[in-house]
């Protein structure tokens, strides 16, 4: 039976050819897929039911993404490449003949006056966002970008916009009406209010999805599949710049977080190779070995102690990093977590402890809005001055750096070409046990500019760490 | 190189999984039953990834209740080795025997060697057990993201090609495929090369309509009204930026706590009086109940 599926389906249009494009763009948006996985691929071809567009959605993704991440990008890819009906009738065609037979009706008086069928296309909305049902949304957002998204097209040949079709409907402009549905009249303020205002966000979001799902298709349609596909697919969460995160990252970015602190500080604590073991356990051996006759086949051995190291996070706040500072207290926050021998201080142009800040619980973005209050970080007017700052350091906490502390600095070296404090710096490494200096800069421009990053890099290991993935990849070396 | 036994598929299609696992008290969605059903047509292991409480393990088990398959367990530990999970030789037994053997007066070594290296002397683990097997098998192996990278290695020796040898006593072989089921929490990348020959599923939470079911499949007392507005508390939890949000597990629990207690409908005071159930950090239960307003 298998057999005659992939015959039947293999025949128009190259079947073969096709999943070797998709798998190509799957791989051109970062995703890495391997021969072996193309291979399987195709072989998933032959396995699912072609006519089940689901089926072929996930039959896919088992075998060509690796991590949950990397699932977003590929259901945009999917749907670019394995649209829903091409054909005119496939709005029809899912099984509801009295929907094709508005949408017609609906297009008569198009022509006429712009406004009555946004209206009635609004009322429609609100009603399916009440109730809430994905697969209905999903076809009305279809039909919405079918009737209202298409413009005359602009200098680019692009004639599709999902903000048309966003600002004929408005839909934020319904919250309040859906609010009231969602509450039956009762009960507003409280919890229940918080828990309908969440819901409705998330079908908003799901409807604003499809709308643009669907003026890609149609985008893509009109100026070929592999430039959409390019321009449509976001960066990975790992790859986003530190310093370009936008508001939106900064939630993916904390996710990556927690497990990226936790194995820090296991790389940090566990610093001999695991399975060796520490003194002779003599009297578990003995015991041990009445077992076997009295010979000590097996030795026992005391677990070593474990080493508790103390860190010290040294940590550049000033305008010019703030995406990659708020990353970098993220981290330090989730240290603090696992374990308790942190101790974080942050800089402008002048220098001051902020452990306090970071109990074990506390909520980062709070803890950073009361850094910029309380803590006391600016002395003059508010640019980093490095030197400053690290004098300020060395001077008022003078044993936080010593032969058991590891010591992070976290700053793109921007001095605003004052002094750098390189002999101070150069002693805080000598001092500690280890010092890794994480910069947020493309390596090809440091040095440039008021960058002295050179020259710390000279006394201290200097890392480019622009984003997650590079982050991970110094927690793994280290 | 021999190749590794081939199996009749278990499953006729994609619906059949659904409805046999539902059947085992696992309700499925279209990605579950698509993947389940192509790791069994395509003969590959399954690598389940996913935050804790989502019910991979549940799944294996459900898999193996479904196709009346006996589930072998392999949980993965920090420092787990070869002797723990394929085979060990019970040196303890060797010993005596040899010592039994010098009392009876100068045996043949040779036949003590030969004896000593026998069946009776391999405690056999997980993996070799199920590999041994001559019965419908699933293998599970729990949270591989625990064991160290040594054990990938030795997985992706096993799983390739199901089979073990054992020096003393040559090349076991698999007389019947197991159905492999490898679960992750994602707190450490698995390798590259063990990723590419298994199937990857990505399980998060369920969608407020399935999640809806399971409540009520599992509760089955509870009523539908009551259930739904668990979901629906579930899911706004689930929303905020939370150390640990609630897994399917804990939702059945609560919906028993609910049950137990004898309430209702769920208000601010129910929720108060039970967020313990869900959320397990003081931290998460101020966050909760000053977002959604409880107080």
């Amino acid at each position: 039976m298998s057999g005659a599926v992939v015959s039947s389906a293999g025949a128009p249009g190259g079947l073969g050819g096709h999943l070797d494009g998709f798998v190509r763009a799957v791989r051109e948006a970062g995703i890495p897929v391997g021969i072996s996985q193309a291979v399987d691929a195709a072989e998933i071809l032959t396995v699912v039911d072609l006519l089940d567009r689901e089926q072929l959605r996930h039959g896919l993704a088992a075998v060509l993404l690796q991590r949950g991440n990397q699932r977003a990008i590929y259901d945009t890819l999917f749907d670019l490449w394995w649209p829903l009906g091409d054909r005119p009738v496939a709005v029809a065609d899912d099984g509801e003949p009295d929907g094709d037979g508005e949408a017609v009706t609906l297009d008569a008086p198009d022509a006429g006056g712009e406004l009555d069928p946004s209206a009635r296309l609004r009322e429609e909305l609100a009603r399916l966002l009440a109730e809430g049902d994905e697969a209905e949304l999903a076809r009305f957002a279809r039909r919405a970008v079918a009737l209202l998204g298409q413009t005359s097209p602009s200098p680019s040949g692009q004639s599709w916009f999902s903000y048309r079709v966003m600002r004929a409907l408005s839909p934020d402009s319904l919250v309040t009406q859906l609010l009231e549905g969602l509450l039956g009249g009762g009960g507003r303020g409280g919890m229940a209010e918080q828990v309908a205002r969440g819901e409705i966000r998330e079908r908003l979001a799901t409807f604003k999805a499809a709308v643009d799902t669907e003026v890609r298709r149609r985008q893509a349609e009109e100026r070929g599949r592999d430039r959409i596909a390019k321009s449509a697919v976001k960066p990975l969460a790992d790859q986003i710049d530190f310093l370009r995160a936008q508001q939106g990252d900064l939630a993916e970015l904390r996710r990556m977080v927690a497990p990226l602190a936790r194995r820090l500080a296991v790389r940090l604590s566990a610093r001999r190779r695991m399975g060796r073991q520490g003194r002779l356990d003599f009297r578990k051996t003995v015991r041990a070995s009445l077992g076997t006759g009295g010979v000590p086949v097996v030795t026992h051995h005391r677990p070593r102690k474990i080493h508790k190291p103390e860190l010290v996070v040294l940590c550049d706040i000033s305008g010019s990093v703030a995406g990659f500072s708020h990353f970098t207290l993220m981290l330090t926050q989730a240290l603090r977590e696992h374990f308790s021998g942190v101790r974080a201080f942050a800089f402008v142009d002048s220098t001051d402890e902020v452990t306090r800040f970071f109990t074990p619980g506390a909520d980062v973005a709070d803890a950073i809005r009361r850094i910029g209050r309380e803590a006391d970080v600016v002395a003059f007017e508010g640019h980093s001055d490095y030197g400053n700052a690290l004098e300020v350091f060395a001077d008022r906490w003078p044993t936080v750096v010593g032969p058991k502390s590891s010591l992070l600095v976290l700053g793109d070296g921007r001095t605003n070409y004052r002094p750098p404090g390189l002999p101070v710096l150069a002693d805080l490494v000598n001092r500690s046990r280890s010092a890794h200096w994480l910069n947020p800069e493309p390596r090809r421009l440091w040095g440039s500019g008021d960058s002295a990053a050179l020259k710390y890099a000279e006394v201290v290991d200097m890392v480019e760490c622009r984003n997650a993935a590079q982050l991970a990849d110094f927690v793994t070396t280290l | 190189m021999p190749r590794p036994p081939t199996q009749l598929p278990q499953f006729s299609s994609v619906s059949d999984v659904a409805k046999r696992l539902s059947a085992a008290g696992y309700l499925t969605d279209k990605q579950i039953a698509t993947t389940v059903f192509l790791a069994d047509r395509l003969g590959k292991p399954l690598l389940v990834e996913g935050p804790a409480g989502t019910g991979k393990t549940e799944l294996a088990k459900a898999l193996a209740a479904a196709t009346d398959a006996e589930l072998i367990r392999l949980q993965c530990y920090e420092g787990l080795d070869e002797a723990r999970a394929l085979y060990e030789w019970n040196y303890k037994k060797q010993l005596l025997r040899i010592q039994a053997s010098q009392a009876e007066g100068g045996a043949n070594w040779d036949s003590v060697h030969d004896d000593i290296f026998g069946e009776e002397f391999l405690l056999s683990r997980p993996l070799l057990t199920a590999i041994r097997r001559t019965e419908p098998t699933v293998l599970l192996i729990d949270e591989t993201d625990k064991a160290d990278v040594e054990v990938e290695g030795l997985l992706l020796e096993v799983l390739s090609d199901f089979q073990v040898t054992i020096p003393e006593l040559g090349t076991v072989v698999a007389t019947r495929r197991p159905t492999v089921v490898l679960t992750s929490n994602a707190t450490r990348e698995l390798s590259e090369a063990l990723k590419r020959r298994c199937l990857y599923l990505a399980l998060d939470y369920p969608s407020a309509e399935r999640e809806r079911e399971i409540v009520l499949s599992r509760v089955p007392d509870l009523a539908p009204g009551l259930a739904d507005q668990l979901v629906r508390t579930i899911r706004a939890l689930r929303a905020l930026e939370l150390k640990k949000s609630p897994s399917i597990s804990e939702t059945l629990d609560w919906a028993q706590t609910l049950l137990e207690l004898g309430l209702d409908t769920l208000d601010e005071g129910a929720i108060g009086d039970t967020l313990g159930v869900v959320l397990k950090h003081a931290s998460d239960q101020e966050r909760a109940a000053a977002e959604l307003r409880l107080n």
